[in-house]
């Protein structure tokens, strides 16, 4: 291992480089899928706005026949009148205009939430089937592009990473060539003494292997120091809205080392092979 | 050991109609100028390649189509002795014949055993713990011979074996082999040393440019030497 060192830090560096991307681009999906899932939570409610004037019965109607759909949490009234005050609210200090109103415009509501948004679309198909309905609106327009932004961003990594762990393969593969070709004449040897081809690769593999590790241990120590000086700096400095959504270095640890050494390993090994494959062809 | 062989090779046609019956403990000299096709012949038996038409046993077991992953085993049946010697330099002697024994799998303690006595069997045992560029060619032919018996094979190659070697350490190196062979181990040695298949008297196999063109017993070098 210690013959063509070059090669061997080559090989190492480059493993590293791979898994570093990988976990920049795990943690930014992780992120990414927080801030999904929060925005999801936020964003669970359909407002069901409703005809003006409808019977006590068409309102007990509605509200059973939405909670007989799946996935709905809640059903809230909301008068014509609460919901002035809510615009009141919002609108603060301009809210004493509302009082000059002689009449109030805004309908009756139900307010609506439901435990996963994806359920939304049918449901609000459902409502907007039945009597005395106005219009409905919900926020599964946000929700859709958070959801394609994490796609797009999940599918950019996968083709880097899938660019890179092709890159690390062949840098490998030449390391484990040099180092091959170096004990040809051992190989030579062993082969015509009747050694298996395993026997043979054995130790070739481990060596792609500890290659694989060893890059894998720099990167998970890069990513995690790195990633953690990032965490904690943007805490002090009280981005809150955009650390809201990061996830805590000290929860991913396990995986990402787990993920790492696995990777690492296994590129290591597939190099190895790689380039053991034309050599022991008899 | 029955060896019924009967090879071609296409392409460059290396080999024609090779029919040959090597039998248990027998010596066969196998001689012919450069290019008659004795390595290709040798590389056969080795299964270093392929077998184009006919078939080849060894062992009374058919090895003319094997699947790779059985070349190993069937390498282990025959001993290979080359004109370079192939042995690892930095390993010592008695680390190179244990080496052989390693890769097979051998336990260690029949590597203790067996190694020194093969040693001794070549008198080799003084040089145990020399590396070899500390030997002269004949020791390290013998080392390399050591070694390729060591895992007791039924057969022995050797591929110009005294090719490096003066006629006084080539003798020492045909005594070697002439005693392996007394033990029962076949031997087929390729050798372009007139002198040593005239003084040996065993059977001789002669090939020129792929075709066979004499299997003698007891023959020599040459027609013209035998027919004298």
């Amino acid at each position: 291992m210690w013959r063509n060192r070059g090669m061997g830090l080559a090989s190492v560096t480059s493993i590293s480089a791979v898994l570093m991307i990988l976990g920049v681009v795990l943690i930014l999906v992780l992120s990414i899928n927080n801030a999904v899932l929060d925005t999801k939570l936020k964003f669970d409610e359909i407002e069901v706005f409703l005809d003006d004037d409808l019977s006590s019965e068409a309102l007990d109607n509605i509200e059973e026949s939405v909670k007989a759909n799946p996935g709905v949490i809640s059903i809230i009234f909301r008068s014509k009148e609460q919901a002035l005050e809510i615009m009141k609210d919002d609108w603060a200090e301009e809210g004493y205009l509302l009082d000059g109103l002689e009449e109030n415009p805004l309908p009756d509501s139900y307010i609506i939430k439901v435990n996963d948004i994806v359920l939304a679309d049918k449901l609000v198909n459902n409502i907007k089937a039945l009597d005395g309905i106005e219009e409905v609106k919900y926020y599964k327009d946000v929700i859709d592009k958070l959801l394609i932004f994490a796609g797009y961003i999940q599918f950019a990594g996968i083709v880097i990473i899938g660019i890179l762990v092709f890159v690390s393969i062949f840098i490998i593969s030449n390391t484990i060539k040099v180092a091959v070709s170096s004990r040809r004449r051992e190989i030579n040897i062993m082969k015509y003494v009747g050694a298996t081809n395993g026997y043979i690769r054995g130790p070739f593999i481990m060596e792609g292997v500890m290659f694989g590790f060893l890059g894998a241990i720099i990167s998970i120590g890069l990513v995690y120091y790195g990633y953690d000086y990032f965490y904690k700096s943007m805490n002090a400095k009280l981005y809150a809205l955009f650390t809201f959504y990061l996830v805590d270095p000290k929860i991913i640890f396990i995986d990402i080392a787990i993920i790492f050494l696995t990777i690492g390993a296994g590129i290591g090994a597939l190099g190895s092979m790689i380039s053991l494959k034309r050599f022991l062809n008899v | 050991m029955t060896n019924i062989a009967k090879e071609y090779r296409n392409g460059v046609i290396a080999l024609y109609d090779i029919n040959m019956e090597i039998h248990k403990g027998e010596f066969v000299f196998l001689v012919g100028s450069s290019g008659a096709g004795k390595s290709t012949l040798i590389k056969l038996i080795l299964k270093e390649e392929g077998i184009t038409r006919g078939k080849l046993f060894l062992d009374g077991m058919d090895i003319t189509r094997v699947p790779n992953r059985r070349i190993p085993y069937i390498r282990r049946k025959v001993g290979v002795v080359f004109q370079d010697f192939r042995l690892l330099p930095n390993k010592t002697v008695y680390e190179n014949v244990a080496f052989a024994m390693e890769i097979i799998g051998a336990r260690p303690r029949e590597i203790r055993r067996r190694v020194p006595t093969i040693l001794s069997m070549v008198n080799l045992s003084k040089k145990a713990s020399s590396f070899p560029d500390q030997l002269s060619g004949g020791e390290q032919q013998r080392v390399s011979i050591a070694r390729s018996i060591v895992n007791n094979p039924p057969v022995l190659i050797a591929d110009e074996p005294t090719g490096n070697l003066d006629p006084d350490t080539a003798a020492e190196i045909m005594k070697v082999l002439m005693d392996i062979n007394n033990r029962g181990t076949t031997i087929i040695m390729a050798t372009h040393a007139k002198e040593i298949v005239n003084t040996m008297k065993k059977r001789v196999i002669a090939l020129d440019s792929g075709r066979m063109v004499r299997d003698e017993e007891k023959g020599g070098y040459s027609v013209e030497i035998s027919d004298i």
